[in-house]
């Protein structure tokens, strides 16, 4: 069990710790978790299944239910992130905690600023976290606000905080879920270099081949649960996912045969400006023609935001034209849209594709107020309401106690299922699925993989747009690449061209030439 | 789960209600010579005789209309405070009506309900538009609206529909057939109770069995939401304002009609906040107002009984609606106990979906 150390008593250990929120979701249960000095240790498992609420409790940000945490066999109490860190236990969240006005050597020494004569010490400051930067070659300046600074760079001043605050014990949730594949490595190559040191790390992911590639251990969650703990050695991608899920989950997708129709989303030199000069979208043109699932590729924030928020409506086009199944949406009112054809998955699914105070059962009937068949006497009906939605809870495998519950008390995949499932029962000709599988379970993002497929095939044009590549090329028939908003390159083969060289189109390292991204608009002979 | 959140919102009204009276309680022990007296007289005085019975009911009728007309607006998370100027133009526009047009048989009474309900929609559509052309928050346009609406209310009374014969500042006096009749004989009680109990019933209808309503409450819980779905925002926030002042406008045309031989208000009568009190406690749900309206009024009648027989102020009455106004919207009250309910239902179903 033990690599280095010169006792047999694990760094970190979580004993019996269950976790119930406030909202009645059983986060964690009865989780006995234990970390060895020196070791990467992945946390798998499917969203909602309690990963970061128990990284949350080991980090002090949640107070477990019951259960005991033993820091070097010493039972300790965690009631904030302060009291984690002083066991040298530090945590880099998902969504990055950082202040972007501020410098990077302020954002780093932030609450723990080196004092002289009452006043913050920004030499030593500056010394100090110049020392802790090395390893990572930051290549900006360390007096660059942190706003300005690429995703990639955030992450590692996340790092370098957290070291800097004396971290041996470091948490990284989903830290590759934002970067590209180059990034990705390089991040790799540092977290091994840390190892070496002595650091010990968490590392939790959705993404089995990375994982793999980098742990030493792998635990997996399952509902709340955690069912068992490997050397990453003995098993292989396949089985880790048959843990995950609780059964066998193969990753190849046969997408099958689809006919090609006509064109459905018609973009033309399509341009969106920001509120400087530079324009967010610049002049894109590219078409979906029935039958056809297009991919968007590109690091987030080159404009898939605006170009979504233009095709659907939501935001107002200042040059060129979108039309839907040939009608022009200038001027055009949201529901005009979707009466021609529309239907639309947004990323946020709290934000935009819910109302998670309401039931199940509202939300599913929300776009869906004009059928005759939901009223009795002109009023809305209950029971037909009830019997549509259990009907689509059912089809759609929402896992829920009652269509009346709220939909904020559901999971990440189950709330995503509940938007799909009245999105895809629209007949809609047009679906924009927009980040569809963003931190949900492997199994919820199978059923809408095969879902996607399944409309595809029966004539629906399909855009989707996502930060995950691997997703892309298992749907993709076509990817477009989107670098500063703009198509940097059209892929016709995807299986043709490689994770490495999609990566360089969205970096802005290569693009293709006007003649080669032409291809992306299909105009009849 | 949704029985769960109904069980806990009733428990936290409740406990806000006990918790309140205790005060008052403890505050008549204080003032009062004899606090015995005082606090049955508080408590039982309203049911002592027919014609109290009655004025329990007389007295919740213009709240539960306010009651209802500001659950509308607030479904819609427009936080309009214009129930008030509504209710006191609305009541002013319905006299003004009535004592200006010769009005036949029982054209006298809906004329002047239907100027009434008109002029209280107007009034609250106004911090809407504010609202959706220039974003101004609706909570201060309307809170100053209703001063607005106050003086331009004296102006039109004072120039236009006064009584220079009478002794006070007062409108013409509203003719026979102008007049709500009493339904109870030996009370005040008046045929506006049917009125406002069949718009208790539309209300329901409207937010809870219609698209309109389905699409104000989408509204109200996430607007991005609701744009995203295809709902013009700016039309259904406005309807539903306009709905809120007319039952306002329609609530102080009764008053004025089914209580009062002319109108005389010369201040804001209230029921506006009122309304907003009714509203906290029946959660924005209209089936629930009239409950909370009797409740409320119940207090007003009891109060004013221990006024008269024990000399303790009647102002008290304040006091209670504001501690629990305070509890009843302190989400964190009883959140342990949510917290356990919640424990207990994850316990019993042991999945996290």
């Amino acid at each position: 069990m033990i690599k280095k150390g010169n006792s047999t008593v694990p760094i970190l250990e979580a004993r019996n710790i269950s976790k119930v929120y406030g909202n009645g979701v059983y986060a964690n249960k009865n989780i006995c978790f234990s970390l060895n000095e020196g070791e990467i240790h992945a946390l798998v498992g499917e969203n909602g299944a309690g990963k970061s609420t128990l990284m949350k409790i080991l980090f002090g940000m949640e107070k477990p239910s019951t259960g005991e945490i033993l820091i070097k066999g010493n039972p300790v109490v965690f009631s904030s992130p302060q009291d984690a860190m002083k066991y040298e236990v530090g945590m880099v969240h998902q969504h990055f905690k950082l202040v972007d006005p501020l410098s990077i050597t302020e954002n780093v020494v932030l609450g723990y600023e080196p004092m002289k004569n009452g006043l913050i010490d920004r030499k030593t400051a500056e010394e100090k976290v110049k020392e802790i930067t090395k390893i990572f070659d930051i290549r900006e300046d360390l007096s660059t606000p942190v706003g300005k600074l690429p995703v990639g760079t955030k992450q590692k001043v996340e790092i370098v905080k957290a070291l800097y605050r004396g971290a041996k014990i470091l948490i990284l949730d989903e830290p590759t879920a934002v970067l590209t594949p180059q990034e990705t490595v390089e991040l790799f190559e540092k977290l091994i270099q840390l190892k070496n040191e002595g650091l010990t790390v968490v590392f939790i992911s959705h993404k089995l081949r990375e994982v793999k590639q980098i742990t030493d251990r792998i635990s997996v969650i399952r509902r709340g649960e955690l069912i068992e703990t490997f050397f990453t050695k003995d098993v292989t991608e396949q089985e880790i996912s048959a843990k995950m899920v609780g059964t066998t989950y193969t990753s190849a997708l046969d997408k099958g045969e689809s006919k090609l129709t006509e064109v459905v989303l018609d973009v033309k030199n399509i341009t969106s400006k920001g509120l400087g000069d530079i324009s967010v979208v610049n002049n894109m043109s590219f078409t979906v023609r029935g039958g056809q699932i297009i991919g968007i590729a590109g690091v987030e924030g080159n404009g898939q935001n605006e170009l979504i928020e233009m095709i659907t409506g939501l935001r107002p086009i200042d040059g060129g034209s979108v039309k839907i199944n040939g009608m022009d949406t200038a001027g055009k009112s949201i529901i005009q849209l979707r009466n021609a054809g529309l239907s639309y998955i947004p990323s946020d699914r709290i934000d935009r594709g819910l109302a998670i105070s309401m039931t199940i059962e509202d939300n599913m009937i929300a776009t869906k107020l004009d059928q005759k068949s939901l009223y009795t006497n002109g009023l809305l009906s209950r029971s037909k309401i009830r019997s549509m939605s259990e009907k689509l809870v059912k089809e759609y495998l929402v896992r829920c106690n009652s269509v009346e519950a709220e939909v904020g008390m559901l999971s990440g995949g189950n709330m995503q299922k509940v938007v799909v499932a009245r999105e895809f029962t629209q007949g809609a000709t047009l679906i924009i699925a927009e980040q569809p599988t963003r931190g949900i379970d492997v199994g919820a993002a199978k059923f809408i993989y095969e879902e996607l497929i399944k409309l595809r095939n029966q004539g629906c044009a399909v855009l989707l747009v996502s930060a995950d590549l691997e997703e892309l090329y298992k749907l993709s028939d076509h990817i477009l690449v989107m670098y500063n908003g703009e198509i940097s390159a059209y892929i016709k083969n995807p299986s043709e061209v490689s994770e490495t060289e999609l990566g360089t189109y969205m970096l802005g390292v290569k693009k293709q030439s006007a003649e080669e991204i032409k291809g992306a608009y299909y105009e009849k002979e | 789960m949704k029985k769960n959140n109904l069980i806990f919102n009733m428990a936290t009204t409740a406990l806000a209600i006990v918790i309140s009276m205790m005060i008052a309680f403890a505050i008549i022990f204080l003032v009062s010579e004899d606090p015995a007296r005082a606090i049955e007289s508080f408590l039982l005085g309203p049911l002592q005789s027919k014609r109290l019975i009655g004025s329990i009911f007389t007295t919740a009728i213009p709240i539960a209309f306010t009651g209802i007309a500001v659950s509308i607006m607030f479904q819609a998370s427009m936080f309009n405070m214009g129930a008030e100027g509504s209710f006191f133009l609305g009541a002013l526009a319905a006299a003004g009506a009535a004592t200006s047009f010769n009005l036949p048989g029982i054209l006298g009474i809906i004329i002047p309900i239907l100027v009434g309900g008109l002029t209280g929609a107007i009034i609250c559509s106004i911090p809407a538009f504010l609202k959706i052309k220039w974003g101004a928050n609706e909570l201060v346009s309307s809170l100053m609206l209703n001063y607005v609406t106050f003086y331009l209310g004296l102006y039109i009374l004072n120039n236009f529909i006064r009584d220079k014969n009478f002794g006070a500042l007062a409108s013409h006096p509203l003719a026979q057939n102008n007049k709500l009749p009493r339904i109870v004989q030996g009370t005040s009680l008046h045929a506006g109770i049917y009125v406002v109990i069949l718009l208790i019933v539309l209300s329901y209808l409207l937010i809870f069995k219609t698209s309109i309503g389905m699409k104000i409450r989408m509204l109200g819980q996430n607007p991005e939401f609701a744009r995203y779905s295809g709902i013009k925002v700016g039309g259904v926030v406005i309807f539903s304002q306009l709905i809120g002042g007319m039952i306002a406008g329609i609530g102080g045309s009764v008053e004025i009609m089914g209580m009062y031989g002319r109108f005389q208000w010369t201040s804001l009568p209230g029921y506006g906040w009122d309304g907003i009190i009714l509203a906290i406690l029946a959660r924005n749900k209209p089936q629930f107002v009239p409950l909370a309206a009797l409740f409320l009024s119940y207090l007003r009648v009891g109060a004013s009984a221990m006024a008269s027989n024990a000399e303790v102020p009647k102002e008290l009455i304040t006091v209670i609606q504001s501690i629990m106004i305070m509890l009843v919207t302190a989400n964190a009250l009883l959140k342990s106990f949510k917290q356990k309910m919640v424990v207990k239902e994850a316990l019993t179903n042991g999945t996290n979906s």
